[in-house]
């Protein structure tokens, strides 16, 4: 069954980009198969102007980083052993951590504002807090690229704005190029520079005041449900 | 992490392995006294010549043969654990040990079932021990092509307890048409033993071990990254399939040629994981791998240990004892399930 068809798209260094959609249409299949987490079902993905096939593992982990939704297989991690899994690709066969490695663990536990939770296992963490740590893993794989799967989905507004924010400046300030999949349009609207919006027949792909033109959010949802507002960019509810 | 935190305990461990090794090797049917039991292994002259021939040829054979089906067992059952993310998993609940079994049975029985088919009549330790390591591979094999199938676990288990039923029932029929002496001699064999064998046959089993542990070394990394989930362990670089693999074959090595030898030793894989995680508080299997090795040793000599009845001419199937000291804990486990640690 084919759901997206004819996606084309390219993501640039120093950009954060958004893939919208409703549930199903295959946001996270998009952005596994991107991460080669997934195989992909067909179509030719390129990094770097080299096929993504044609990478190894172990090269690619120096190259891109994910962040996903499926749970961890053991949560009596402590945050800081966890953190420091992201320098995996770097480290020699049994996996001791050079000073740079450490120095790099605790600039990413410093980004997302972990340090005092570095100690605590895993299992101790809120749905939120584990969420941070899995960013800052993600981080700490230092990689040119990162993927992130609903990464603020399990936030509140004030950390869902914090880590956008965050992300946002991570991918400007260091030329990383950040992808990630969310229903939060109205902040993708906002803070993103590029937007997927994934669409059974259409998908439009740009800048979200291009997009707001295009009207591609108002085909997202059936009509008699919500609305979408151009001029605040948001969406409102059918009383 | 701070791995000196840890150097201590690992100097502990290692001195109670040496005195439980010792205390292992002093006590026995034949009352040896303690100072001649060290002067003995020191090489030092004793009083009667048999005392040092019982030590040399029986009870440092068996004290080492002890510490090998430990600490292998030990290890195997971290493997499968980790590998299929389950606390539950070792090589008796996925059923290689079952396999094991079957093929001894089938080395043992087989003989009289196929009477006339295939001449059986090699069965020596060496044979035992292919026909047992054989059975796990195939077990395993299937457990790996099922896992690859099935994401979930607990099918997998469940899978594992079919195959232990398949095998009971399998072992019955052979049972069935068979004669008595090679239903005695399968029944000793699945009572478990660490004595009886030679120093060649322990060299054989010290080798199958040691690669055992060597690819599980090679897998620390594998094995940590594992703990995130197949999909982040991918991420971080790890070739999975290679790592799958050269894991299963650790365990197979490690559960079946130690069953070949030892016959089906239960509980120790399964619960040797979890009580070294729950004393070391730790997943790293940096600190894991060394740990479950010593601990398991140090287990398996206390139930060598216990199985031998002190002083008197019985000795107890050493099945029955890694059970009855295994069973409390994997129940006290289940118990405080809510804190345990995987």
């Amino acid at each position: 069954m084919v759901i997206a068809k004819g996606l084309n798209f390219s993501l640039l260094g120093g950009e954060i980009s958004a893939i919208i959609g409703i549930n199903g249409i295959g946001k996270s299949t998009l952005l596994r198969t991107v991460g080669k987490v997934q195989p992909k079902l067909s179509g030719t993905i390129y990094l770097n102007d080299k096929n993504l096939k044609d990478y190894n593992a172990l090269e690619l982990a120096s190259k891109i980083s994910v962040v996903l939704t499926e749970p961890l297989a053991s949560k009596n991690l402590t945050v800081l052993e966890l953190i420091s899994l992201g320098r995996q690709p770097y480290t020699n066969w049994i996996g001791k951590l050079s000073n740079k490695d450490k120095a790099k663990i605790q600039e990413a536990i410093a980004m997302v504002e972990l340090a005092e939770l570095q100690y605590k296992k895993c299992h101790e963490l809120s749905d939120g807090q584990l969420q941070r740590v899995m960013i800052a893993r993600a981080l700490a794989q230092d990689t040119a690229i990162i993927l992130l799967d609903e990464p603020t989905s399990h936030l509140d507004l004030h950390h869902k704005v914090r880590i956008l924010k965050l992300l946002k400046s991570i991918a400007h300030k260091t030329n990383k190029t950040i992808l990630f999949t969310s229903h939060e349009i109205e902040m993708a609207i906002q803070l993103c520079d590029k937007i997927l919006v994934l669409n059974k027949e259409v998908h439009d792909f740009g800048k979200p005041n291009e997009l707001i033109q295009k009207s591609a959010f108002e085909k997202l949802f059936p009509i008699d449900t919500v609305s979408f507002d151009p001029s605040t960019g948001s969406f409102k509810i059918k009383k | 992490m701070r791995y000196t935190k840890y150097r201590f305990s690992f100097v502990l461990l290692l001195l109670s392995l040496l005195v439980c090794f010792v205390v292992n090797i002093s006590l026995g049917s034949v009352a040896i006294p303690f100072n001649a039991t060290l002067q003995s292994i020191f090489g030092g002259e004793v009083m009667h010549e048999f005392w040092s021939y019982i030590i040399w040829d029986v009870r440092i054979p068996k004290a080492l043969t002890a510490i090998l089906v430990g600490s292998g067992l030990a290890l195997s059952g971290l493997l499968m654990q980790t590998l299929f993310r389950n606390p539950l998993a070792g090589p008796f609940v996925l059923g290689i040990s079952s396999g094991a079994s079957l093929g001894a049975a089938l080395m043992i029985m087989g003989g009289s079932f196929f009477s006339g088919l295939i001449s059986f009549s090699l069965v020596n330790d060496v044979s035992m021990a292919f026909a047992a390591s054989v059975g796990s591979f195939l077990v395993l094999l299937v457990v790996v092509v099922v896992a690859y199938r099935i994401k979930d676990t607990m099918a997998l288990l469940i899978i594992g307890l079919m195959f232990g039923s398949i095998t009971a029932a399998i072992v019955s029929v052979l049972s069935y048409f068979t004669n008595a002496e090679e239903l005695q001699q399968y029944i000793y064999w699945s009572f478990g033993s660490v004595g009886n064998l030679t120093w060649q046959q322990l060299l054989l089993l010290l080798l199958i071990v040691l690669v055992g542990i060597t690819l599980s070394v090679v897998s620390i990394k594998p094995l940590n990254s594992l703990l995130l989930g197949e999909s982040y362990a991918r991420s971080l670089g790890v070739n999975l399939k290679k790592s799958r693999y050269v894991i299963i074959i650790a365990t197979g090595l490690l559960a079946g040629g130690i069953t070949a030898f030892a016959g089906p030793i239960a509980f120790i894989g399964l619960a040797v994981p979890h009580l070294t995680r729950q004393i070391f508080n730790t997943t790293d299997h940096k600190v894991l791998v060394p740990a479950v090795l010593i601990y398991g040793a140090i287990l398996m000599l206390i139930c060598d240990t216990i199985a031998q009845l002190p002083t008197s001419v019985n000795v107890l199937p050493i099945n029955a004892i890694t059970s009855i000291v295994g069973a409390p804990v994997v129940i006290w486990l289940l118990v405080r399930k809510k804190k345990m640690i995987f």
